[in-house]
């Protein structure tokens, strides 16, 4: 295995944007390639992830090279998937020995479309999809089930919100954040039962970008580069009712192809949209029940859909770099209910 | 087993979204100067190509492009292609010619419909400008202009847009 490390990681705010897609991710490509002490034309490969159906436009990925640079020509690819795919995709390509650096961005801006209509479209569309079943309460089932399973009650769901909440108070990306307390979120209606709003992902528009390379490139570049230990992913299956919803089979085996589990963890970032499912993927991730969980406040409170995935990874590396942690799990979702999952492990200098 | 009902083979499952697009601050320069007859670019400084229709960045140098310009109504056909499929959202008679024009000031070849000229006249280089939508139809969208149409000027030669071809 070649040695990858993360070098430089930029993000931007996560608010609603009037700016299109391509203003919204160019200040942040070019943040981290400035950051990485390269030249955007000395990285080898250029990758990136985001859904042309949240622009409702097709191949409108193409358009997000502008924000980058294409000229002179570069080497680059695409995954309708999460930036952290992206970056999966990147690291895979320099473990070919093709290229030694690369940039990796996403972008996602729900803000046009009917994000609930858009979703309906990731499921089965034979029985499924027409019924137009929304997001929050395909999530609504799975977080009935594991609930009923698990023994939970909703103040336990609550609780997650009050820490992540309290968590991403230092984020000043995050859209969501501060003190609350679990009788008044109980106190508010359901959004999709058992699910209220702060169960729920507080959804917003953005870009992450960041630059790895490998061994000593990335010591030449910066202080302390966090390396890239295992990186593995997994996909269960799609229709909702083949499988378990309260557990995430892909992401134990994820989890355990990355080696998550050959050494002690500081902290874990997950992107876990909704509350229930960071309890699921604790489990299914078989982490220790002390482990540090999304100190940026993870996707509840702050999603850019096509873009929390890489930002999970890019907060957990910010935080091994500035020293508030050796050692580190980030992961992504992809799908409804955990369908994919992806982790990653990292380890500071 | 004769009475089993029919095996279904196809089902349709009609789809339909609807999207806000989200021009952006470029684009939005260029769609406002359109409902006012004048085509505005945009460039990331003095020098730098002027990018029509802009995107928001200069894709050379993945530079923002903020600084409005405004370029001509006429230009030069720099690629064009002759269409005889019918679409549904394209008003014009079978066969017609779709052109990139390089508008003079541009530095990007801009997408339209060529009328009032014949299938076999159509070549690079040709001069052409703008027939603009009587008053009460300007709007801030490209069917501003209805078509570019013939200008009679000499053909530019070729090896001054070989670059844009």
């Amino acid at each position: 295995m070649r040695e990858v490390g993360i070098v430089s990681f930029a993000q931007s705010s996560a608010l609603r944007e009037r700016r299109n897609e391509v203003e919204i991710l160019l200040p942040v490509a070019k943040e981290a390639v400035e950051a990485s002490g390269m030249k955007r034309q000395e990285i080898g490969f250029t990758c990136s992830g985001s859904s042309d159906f949240l622009q409702g436009q097709a191949f409108a990925f193409v358009m997000g090279l502008d924000a980058v640079g294409a000229w002179p020509p570069v080497v680059e690819s695409h995954v309708e998937m999460d930036g952290a795919f992206a970056l999966y995709e990147a690291w895979v390509k320099i473990q070919t020995g093709e290229v030694d650096s690369a940039l990796v961005y996403s972008f996602g801006k729900t803000s046009p479309g009917d994000l609930a209509e858009v979703l309906a479209l990731q499921l089965d569309p034979y029985c499924v999809t027409q019924l137009w079943p929304d997001a929050d309460s395909v999530a609504a089932l799975q977080a009935r089930l594991f609930m009923a399973r698990a023994g939970l009650e909703e103040r336990d769901l609550a609780e997650v919100a009050v820490r992540s909440r309290r968590a991403a108070s230092d984020n000043s990306h995050a859209i969501v954040k501060g003190e609350s307390d679990v009788e008044t979120l109980l106190a508010e209606p359901c959004r999709s039962s058992p699910l209220r709003a702060h169960d729920c992902p507080a959804n917003g528009d953005g870009a992450t970008a960041m630059v790895i390379a490998t061994g000593d490139r990335a010591r030449a570049l910066c202080d302390r580069p966090v390396w890239i230990r295992g990186f593995e992913h997994r996909i269960d299956a799609p229709a909702l009712g083949v499988r378990d919803l309260t557990r995430a089979p892909s992401a134990q085996a994820a989890a355990r192809a990355a080696g998550v589990h050959d050494d002690k963890l500081d902290f874990a970032e997950l992107d876990a949209p909704y509350t229930h499912q960071e309890l699921i993927l604790r489990e299914s991730m078989e982490l220790p029940e002390d482990l540090e969980v999304n100190p940026s406040g993870g996707s509840l409170c702050t999603r850019v859909l096509f873009s929390c995935g890489l930002t999970r990874v890019g907060e957990a590396a910010s935080r091994i770099a500035s020293g508030a942690g050796d050692r580190a799990l980030a992961h992504t979702t992809q799908g409804h209910c955990l369908q994919q999952n992806l982790a990653v492990v990292l380890e500071g200098e | 087993m004769s009475d089993a009902p029919e095996p279904i083979t196809s089902i349709i499952t009609p789809v339909r979204l609807e999207y806000d697009f989200t021009a952006g601050a470029a684009a939005t320069m260029f769609l406002r100067g359109l409902a006012q007859r004048k085509i505005i670019g945009a460039r990331s400084r003095p020098g730098e190509p002027v990018m029509v229709p802009p995107r928001g960045a200069d894709p050379r140098t993945a530079e923002l492009t903020l600084e409005a310009v405004e370029v001509s109504d006429q230009g030069t056909v720099v690629s064009y292609s002759i269409v005889r499929v019918p679409s549904d959202n394209i008003p014009f008679e079978l066969p017609y010619v779709c052109i990139n024009v390089l508008l003079d000031g541009a530095g990007l070849a801009f997408f339209h419909v060529l009328q009032e000229c014949p299938l076999d006249e159509v070549r690079l280089g040709m001069r052409v400008k703008a027939h603009w939508a009587p008053d009460d139809q300007l709007d801030t969208s490209v069917t501003s202009i209805e078509y570019f149409e013939p200008l009679d000027e000499p053909d530019v030669p070729f090896e001054e847009i070989r670059e844009h071809t």
